[in-house]
């Protein structure tokens, strides 16, 4: 019985063969969209986790230099004199691959060559091993040492013995010890030892996976996002597929074949469907992930120098999740039509309802579920807290946005047909309302998939607008120098004072501020700082109070998350402890800063010497000024001016933009894609309504023009719905998950003419989706309208 | 006996109480006989088809069938009935529309575990569906269906053929072809068969007949 039951179930899809490429192509484009997405983020995070583990980043304490310079080798002999247990590292770069140098007898635990049968004494002695992967091994230059291919070091990174490294770079001290986690008692202090030299304490998991947690938070919403607008269409094929096939189902049940049974082999005929689709996505999300890691790697490197690997690895977890999510997202989209077969009397109606077709108790529902949605979301919003919440928002706001769509298009539609004149205004009005149950679910996809788009543009537009803006704060000086020793850096500030019109010392140093870390930055009095920048929040004149000493500056990341506003005050040592003047947006930084007077700044570190100067002047005098600089002895890789760090942070953004641009193409293509196979799917069933039009007189072309024009306006009612949802998306991300994730909000801007042209291409897309059917309606032979009419058939 | 009901009872929900549909039916049918089932629109005629089927439940009273208590059947107790014993020709013909004209007339059998094909070859000739197995039921006349939704009930050899109205849907010409053949192949089986009819014509061709007026045997 359960071989006849099955393949009777799976004729349908024999005479439904577009019912079917819809169900597989929609779901596979789903699953596809989301797998290659978190292909992207799983490959990142590998990377990160491969970069942290090569070096123990993250994972153990440090100690550097706390001017940012190198440690001197007496200062290692000291320490370890004294009984800390720290282990050398000195890192730099050769051409494009970035050179480690670990010293592997001290070294903690876990960090060093990781090939298994590496050989330590070849790794000490003689001209050196170089472990890395294969590509970062040929981008090398010619060197003498010995390379040996090791899959499980960082991406871009060789790692080699430390004198190798040193010998390589042409270094003479280190960058940084590690220090180990075990320590023996009763050591020294370091501040003893080594007072010029700072510990940085271990953090929980890799500092360069928390910087770019934001942009694969982001990427993560968007695969979600693309996830729903193919479940929509999956929803919709399913939908379909059994409405279509209750009247067989009946009387399969009046044949005898057990409620129990058909419902287990409709789920197994589902999940066989599933699998397949799920497959297929899979593989289309390794051809997106494959496609756009490079730009990912690009964006991740500029944005936050992280390293990943330009090409994907094969991971089982996310081709079982992929299958999964396919399973998953069958599930969701069917369970409500697997319930009804269940739960449907044998002795039912047997014919046929109209697909979809919401009778009036169903839309209040739907209606009352849409409001009591975007109440929920509204309320999360301004009360909720955290990312559960922000998420929520985003939840509840989409889907009661979506389910709220199709009775607003009745509504307007409703209302233009009452003002409407002459019989075919009339019969225009009133068929685009009969046909809206049936394009209901393509049209949410093309809702969510517009917000989406308007949401994620506006966002990433927002980042990058504020960070221009950030840019040109930050970046206010003219050119940028770096000196070699503090020597030099005195040198080279009395050489400048009376050649330029500005010399602002930069120099930071870390501390704690209410337990948590922080930056403590100077600021020379100066009219660059009150020109150019701008508070989120500030006390009079703070730029003036600051010189005075009356106060600090604290970013907006420290004041969240340290709860400090205005007027409280921030302790900086023993004898300093002053209150917030101001607080600044710091826009992609995860770590608080303290901003305080020069003056306090040399009294509170006095061993430290600034070393980085951001000079102002004409900007015609940059030349001059740079020649005589390098004329004294600062390296020109030392000096930087303002336009390239600009371009070079803006390039950044370009690259984040073609990742966003592509997924954004796509996710439209694929709504598009749905209008279109909603549209075939209705095309049968349109030609008994269409069929007595024509007979009154009305010619094919006219009746597939008609159709054409229906198509797109209904896009362009929904897009008009979509601009509103896809602000409120975007102010959701920025002003309530971004805050939530990474402390700091970004101020919203508007990009109408982005919007303008994003609404173009949806009616682009509904008119292609529309053109296919209109052709075929235009081209429908006389004698299968009449068939409408013949009372045998 | 083949088919024995006992004050048989069903109500419908109505807006305020329940309408009573059958109200105490009592009715005897041995193997190889045929009953002609009619009455009123609303007169409880299907109902009592579907409660003989196993398609529906009485609200009270026994009903055996091939000596089974039906009414104390489960779902799938009677899911097997209608699979086993019985076999249901309907006015809509209810083919599956997927299948061709041969998966549907085996469908049944298949499903009863009775499947031959070569007797299922055999009744399709008889019917005249031979030149027609590969076509599918959008492809075929009225007549035509109905013939296959015959054949489909036939070829499982049931029992007990329920008929209900099985040429409503028909031209006068074909709903007597079909009623003929019909008529020929069940006195073939030796099953026997329960017809809902509203023409006193074909009702007149049916051994004994039963008539109903607001639920209860005339």
């Amino acid at each position: 019985m359960t071989r006849t039951v099955l393949w009777a179930l799976l004729s349908h899809w024999r005479r439904a063969l577009l019912q079917l490429f819809t169900l597989i192509a929609g779901l596979a484009l789903a699953t596809g969209l989301w797998s290659g997405v978190q292909a992207i983020n799983a490959e990142a995070r590998a990377s990160y986790d491969v970069a942290a583990a090569t070096l123990g980043e993250g994972r153990y304490a440090r100690i550097e230099a706390a001017s940012g310079g190198e440690i001197a080798l007496a200062d290692y002999v000291a320490l370890r004199r004294a009984g800390w247990q720290v282990s050398p590292v000195v890192q730099g770069r050769l051409g494009e691959v970035r050179l480690v140098g670990i010293e592997p007898l001290t070294a903690p635990g876990g960090i060093g060559p990781g090939a298994e049968d590496a050989d330590i004494a070849a790794f000490l002695s003689g001209v050196g091993q170089l472990f890395g992967r294969a590509e970062a091994l040929d981008a090398l230059p010619a060197l003498d040492a010995e390379r040996v291919v090791a899959p499980d070091v960082a991406p871009g990174t060789v790692l080699t013995d430390i004198s190798v490294a040193q010998r390589l770079l042409e270094r003479d001290g280190v960058d940084a010890l590690l220090v180990a986690p075990e320590q023996p008692l009763g050591r020294a202090d370091l501040a003893e030892i080594a007072p010029d030299l700072a510990l940085r304490l271990a953090q929980d998991g890799s500092e360069i996976g928390r910087l770019t947690d934001s942009f694969h938070l982001n990427l993560t919403a968007f695969g979600l996002l693309c996830f729903a607008v193919g479940i929509f269409i999956v929803h919709g094929a399913v939908g379909l597929a059994f409405e279509q096939r209750r009247p067989v189902l009946r009387t399969m049940r009046a044949l005898g074949v057990p409620l129990g049974r058909l419902v287990a082999l409709m789920v197994a005929e589902l999940t066989g469907i599933a699998l397949v689709a799920g497959t297929i996505g899979v593989g289309l999300g390794w051809l997106l992930a494959a496609s756009l890691l490079p730009d990912v790697a690009a964006t991740l490197r500029g944005l936050y120098g992280a390293e990943v690997a330009g090409g994907l690895t094969f991971r089982p977890v996310w081709w079982l999740s992929g299958l999964g999510i396919a399973v998953l997202g069958t599930a969701l989209a069917a369970g409500a039509a697997l319930w009804r077969i269940a739960t449907m009397p044998l002795l039912a109606a047997g014919g046929r309802r109209a697909w979809a077709m919401a009778d009036a108790r169903s839309a209040r529902w739907q209606g009352a579920l849409a409001l009591g949605l975007i109440g929920v979301a509204s309320a999360l919003a301004l009360w909720g807290d955290g990312l559960v919440a922000g998420f929520g928002t985003l939840g509840a706001g989409l889907v009661g946005a979506a389910l709220a769509l199709p009775l607003l298009l009745g509504a307007v539609l409703a209302a233009a047909a009452r003002l409407a004149r002459g019989a075919l205004a009339q019969w225009f009005w009133a068929d685009t309302r009969q046909q809206l149950p049936g394009l209901s679910l393509a049209l949410m996809a093309l809702l969510l998939a517009m917000a989406a788009n308007i949401g994620v543009s506006t966002m990433v537009g927002s980042f990058r607008q504020t960070f221009t803006g950030f840019l040109d704060q930050r970046l206010a000086p003219e050119l940028y120098i770096e000196t070699a020793d503090d020597a030099q850096a005195r040198t080279v500030e009395a050489f400048l004072a009376p050649r330029v019109r500005s010399v602002l010392p930069l120099a930071s140093v870390e501390i704690e501020v209410a337990g948590l870390p922080a930056e403590l930055n100077l600021a020379r009095p100066d009219p660059t700082y009150p020109e150019n920048w701008r508070f989120l929040q500030s006390v009079e004149t703070p730029w003036v109070r600051l010189a005075a000493r009356e106060g600090v500056l604290i970013n907006e990341q420290l004041s969240r998350r340290a709860g400090l506003g205005l007027g409280d005050a921030v302790s900086l040592g023993p004898r300093a402890e002053l209150p917030v003047l101001g607080i600044y947006g710091d826009y992609g930084n995860p770590v608080g800063q303290v901003i305080v007077t020069e003056a306090l700044f040399a009294e509170l570190h006095p061993e430290i010497v600034p070393r980085r100067f951001g000079l102002r002047l004409d900007p015609d005098e940059v030349p001059r000024i740079r020649a005589a600089l390098i004329a004294e002895g600062v390296a020109e890789a030392a000096i930087t001016d303002q336009a390239a760090l600009k371009r070079f942070s803006l390039q950044v953004f370009e690259r984040t933009f073609a990742v966003t641009a592509a997924l954004n193409v796509l996710t439209l293509a694929v709504a598009g894609f749905a209008i279109l196979m909603s549209l075939l799917t209705l095309a049968a069933l349109r030609l008994p309504q269409l069929a007595p039009v024509w007979a009154l007189g009305l010619t094919r072309r006219r009746l597939a023009a008609l159709e054409m024009l229906r198509a797109v306006l209904l896009a362009a009612l929904t897009t008009l719905v979509a601009l509103p949802v896809g602000l409120a998306l975007a102010w959701v991300l920025l002003s309530v998950v971004n805050v939530a994730a990474f402390g700091w909000r970004l101020p919203m801007a508007l990009f109408p003419a982005a919007y303008a042209q994003l609404g173009l291409f949806a009616l682009l897309a509904a008119a292609l989706a529309a053109l296919w059917p209109a052709i075929r309606l235009a081209r429908t032979p006389p004698a299968a309208l009449l068939g409408v009419f013949a009372s045998e058939r | 006996m083949l088919l024995k009901l006992r004050d048989i009872r069903k109500s419908f929900p109505g807006a305020d109480a329940p309408v009573p549909v059958l109200r105490g039916i009592d009715l005897d049918l041995d193997e190889g006989e045929s009953m002609a089932l009619t009455g009123e629109s609303g007169s409880g005629k299907s109902t009592l088809l579907h409660l003989v089927g196993g398609l529906d439940r009485p609200d009270a009273g026994r009903l055996d069938l091939d000596g089974v208590e039906v009414t104390a059947l489960d779902d799938s107790g009677r899911a097997a009935l209608r699979r086993g014993t019985v076999g249901m020709v309907f006015q809509q013909f209810n083919l599956i529309p997927s299948l061709n004209v041969g998966d549907n007339i085996a469908f049944q059998a298949r499903l009863a575990g009775r499947h031959d094909a070569a007797a299922t070859a055999a009744l399709a000739e008889r019917l005249g569906l031979g030149p027609h197995l590969a076509k599918y039921p959008e492809q075929l006349s009225g007549g035509q269906q109905q013939r296959t939704a015959i054949a489909r009930t036939l070829a499982a050899r049931p029992r007990l053929v329920l008929a209900d109205e099985p040429t409503g849907n028909l031209d006068e010409a074909t709903a007597e072809a079909v009623l003929d053949t019909m008529l020929e192949l069940v006195a073939e089986t030796g099953a026997a068969l329960l017809m809902v009819t509203h023409s006193t014509h074909h009702a007149a061709r049916m051994g004994r007949r039963l008539h109903l007026r607001a639920g209860r045997i005339a």
